[in-house]
């Protein structure tokens, strides 16, 4: 790998200016500046205490709860598995012990890790940050390195301050474009992972360009770059610019004054240069995308919510058939059906990928002077409480229960249901989260990936729906 | 850690693609701590039926392959989630090694740190593996460390790549962390430039 050659990448300039080291193998020593924690880092903190080690540098790390806690009540002694209580309040104290900084149930600032970070101006373009948690590369979308690691790996950048990487190879996925009607940064995302694969950008490190990329919000720019490792990438980013800045200005942990000035002309350095070389590029045509839903159990099932469940018969391969086959059983779909005659139960909302407000606004727009189906039974869960509380002065909520959904408290819910809220068995959901594993909603849960108003539009019909045609009657 | 150096041993072919740490250790069990026995849980849906007895169909449940300990599967094995919890569970399973031609990076660089070898190989030679496990059940694998070599069951040797430093963690049964506080000093100097500019 060619390094100091005059043009760079954001990816290589990041990663010189963080290595502390390099060992004989290759791999970098790179400071985190800033390292968050979430209520599953208990075991990692074992580690440290077993070896008695203490945290470097504290005031590097910010915890928040999200996976283990309630979104019905902000009473954590309603969580009924003592074991799962005690993930959330090991945090509590395992934080206080360390002296990092900590957003509790009742802080205005507590949230999804991953939008909280970027909403406290905590995760900041240039960065490297770390997270116990594979949808770090959200906070890529500010133009940082963002890396998801191991309880292992959590325990090292507590020791030390600084991990062991090798150094990934780059992606460019370049969007040009306006985006047709109807279509979301979550169709983006989805179409790509469609495309390249769930093991499309294995070992690689995507940064996403192009002027579709340019003209999405920020919040946008965190839900493609949230779902990177969908694809199997090691990070995502993307450049940062102005709107990047002024939506980083005034954040609470954001630079102020001279210090603000400094930090702005090193983020306009960040950019990839025009000539530095990328190992892999990739076009895509905004013009060609539509609102997407996936039909399996891998993201890379995507497909436009026009089309039909695959055929397995159709397979590349023996492999491939049986795979499809079993897919379609756990899934129960029979194929050459049409996505939009898929009936849903439950519809959820929310996560990292689209609990932010923009995502709220989206799926109320839909939602607005409409009801839930009969039967269905449809969640809000704000990304973050600050979110919730934004959502509430902007009488989101009551677009939303006027139409039939909760409205809850913040947390990631039912994108992985540890906290108890979860799909039932057999059951079919419309979601807005990046995971449609098997059993990832709760144990033979049925999920299908989608935007935020593709998923209002699921509520408010009580199947799959074409989004798009809502917005044409609205 | 403790160390690796070689292993002769039974495999279980998985042949799909995209095995996510979901499947290997479900979310349901993350709450519990590092001493817990994660075996039981290890493919928790996949090896038990919703009732709790045993799935005859999951090949772990098969005799020939319930004392597996390599376990070969298609490509970007252990994709998904960052849970630890899901090498633990393949560990103390009894699971020392992962061939694949790919893998989850995060996966990849949990199972370093636990004794758990994971080895990539080239799609034909995991191909080849998964077959030959298949066609005789209880088929074995000679997993050479320090030569960086698989034999496979019909004597074919697949070499494989890894880096030197975690091949030597785990040779010795060393642990990242106390080589990376033996560096500190370099990293107290990249603080001090970092306060100044
Ligand atoms: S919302 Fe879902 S994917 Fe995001 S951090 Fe929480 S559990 Fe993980």
């Amino acid at each position: 790998m060619e390094k100091n050659t005059a043009a760079q990448t954001m990816l290589e300039k990041i990663w010189s200016r963080h290595r502390v080291i390099e060992r004989s193998d290759g791999q970098s020593l790179l400071y985190v500046d800033s390292h968050l924690l979430q209520d599953g880092s208990a075991p990692a903190f074992a580690m440290l205490r077993q070896r008695g080690l203490t945290v470097r540098a504290p005031q590097r790390a910010t915890a928040t709860q999200d996976h283990y806690v309630p979104t019905d009540s902000r009473d954590l002694n309603s969580v009924a598995d003592p074991e799962k209580r005690e993930m959330a309040n090991a945090l509590q104290r395992d934080s206080a012990s360390a002296g990092i900084r900590f957003f509790s149930l009742d802080d205005r600032r507590q949230g999804i890790v991953h939008v909280v970070g970027p909403e406290q101006g905590l995760s900041q373009p240039g960065m490297f940050i770390v997270c116990g948690d594979s949808h770090t590369a959200t906070h890529g979308a500010l133009g940082a390195l963002a890396i998801g690691i191991g309880a292992s790996d959590v325990a090292h950048v507590l020791a030390t301050q600084a991990l062991w990487l090798p150094q990934p190879k780059t992606l460019r996925i370049t969007i040009d474009g306006a985006l047709p009607s109807g279509v979301s940064a979550k169709d983006i995302i989805l179409a790509i992972i469609g495309r390249i694969g769930a093991a499309g950008a294995s070992g690689q490190a995507i940064e996403y360009a192009g002027s579709t990329i340019r003209a999405l919000s920020v919040e946008g720019r965190m839900t493609v770059c949230n779902m990177s490792i969908e694809a199997a990438a090691r990070a995502g980013m993307i450049a940062p610019d102005d709107r990047t800045f002024e939506w980083l200005a005034g954040r609470p942990f954001a630079p102020t004054g001279a210090d603000w000035d400094r930090a702005l002309a090193r983020w306009r350095q960040l950019p990839s240069d025009e000539e530095a070389r990328f190992d892999r590029e990739v076009n895509i045509d905004a013009g060609t995308l539509a609102p997407m839903v996936t039909w399996g159990n891998s993201p890379e099932d995507a497909l436009p919510i026009s089309a039909r469940v695959p055929d397995p018969a159709a397979a590349p391969s023996a492999q491939r058939r049986e795979g499809m086959q079993k897919t379609l059983a756990y899934m129960g779909l029979t194929p050459g059906m049409a996505l939009t005659d898929l009936a849903i139960d439950q519809v959820f909302i929310g996560s990292c990928t689209n609990g932010r407000i923009e995502d709220l606004r989206a799926a109320a727009g839909i939602a607005a002077g409409r009801r839930v189906a009969p039967g269905v039974a449809a969640w809000v869960v704000a990304g973050s409480t600050l979110v919730k509380l934004q959502a509430e002065a902007e009488g989101l909520d009551r677009i939303f229960t006027a139409a039939g959904f909760e409205w809850r408290h913040a947390g990631c819910s039912m994108c992985l249901a540890t906290n108890g809220d979860h799909v039932a068995p057999g059951k079919r959901c419309a979601s807005t989260s990046n995971r449609n594993f098997v059993g990832r909603q709760g144990p033979g849960s049925r999920t299908h990936l989608m935007s935020p108003a593709m998923a209002a539009a699921a509520a408010v019909t009580g199947r799959l729906t074409d989004v798009r045609q809502l917005i044409a009657r609205n | 850690m403790e160390a690796f150096q070689t292993l002769d041993a039974v495999m279980l072919p998985l042949a799909q693609a995209n095995v996510d740490t979901d499947q290997i250790l479900p979310a349901r069990y993350l709450q519990k701590p590092r001493s817990a026995q994660f075996d039981e849980f290890l493919f928790r849906d996949l090896r038990y039926r919703k009732d709790g007895s045993e799935n005859p169909e999951f090949l772990l449940n098969q005799p020939a392959y319930r004392a597996a300990r390599v376990v070969v599967a298609g490509d970007n094995f252990a994709c998904g989630s960052s849970r630890e919890h899901a090498v633990w569970a393949l560990y103390d399973y009894g699971f020392r090694v992962a061939i694949a031609p790919s893998f989850g990076d995060i996966f990849f660089a949990n199972a370093l740190k636990n004794g758990l070898l994971p080895i990539v190989l080239p799609a034909a030679a995991v191909a080849a593996l998964i077959g030959s496990a298949r066609a005789n059940p209880g088929a074995k694998v000679v997993v050479d460390l320090a030569a960086q070599a698989v034999t496979a069951p019909d004597g074919a040797v697949h070499r494989f790549t890894i880096d030197q430093f975690s091949r030597h963690c785990l040779l010795e049964g060393l642990d990242e962390i106390d080589y990376t506080l033996s560096q500190s000093a370099h990293i107290s100097a990249y603080e001090e430039a970092l306060d100044k500019r």
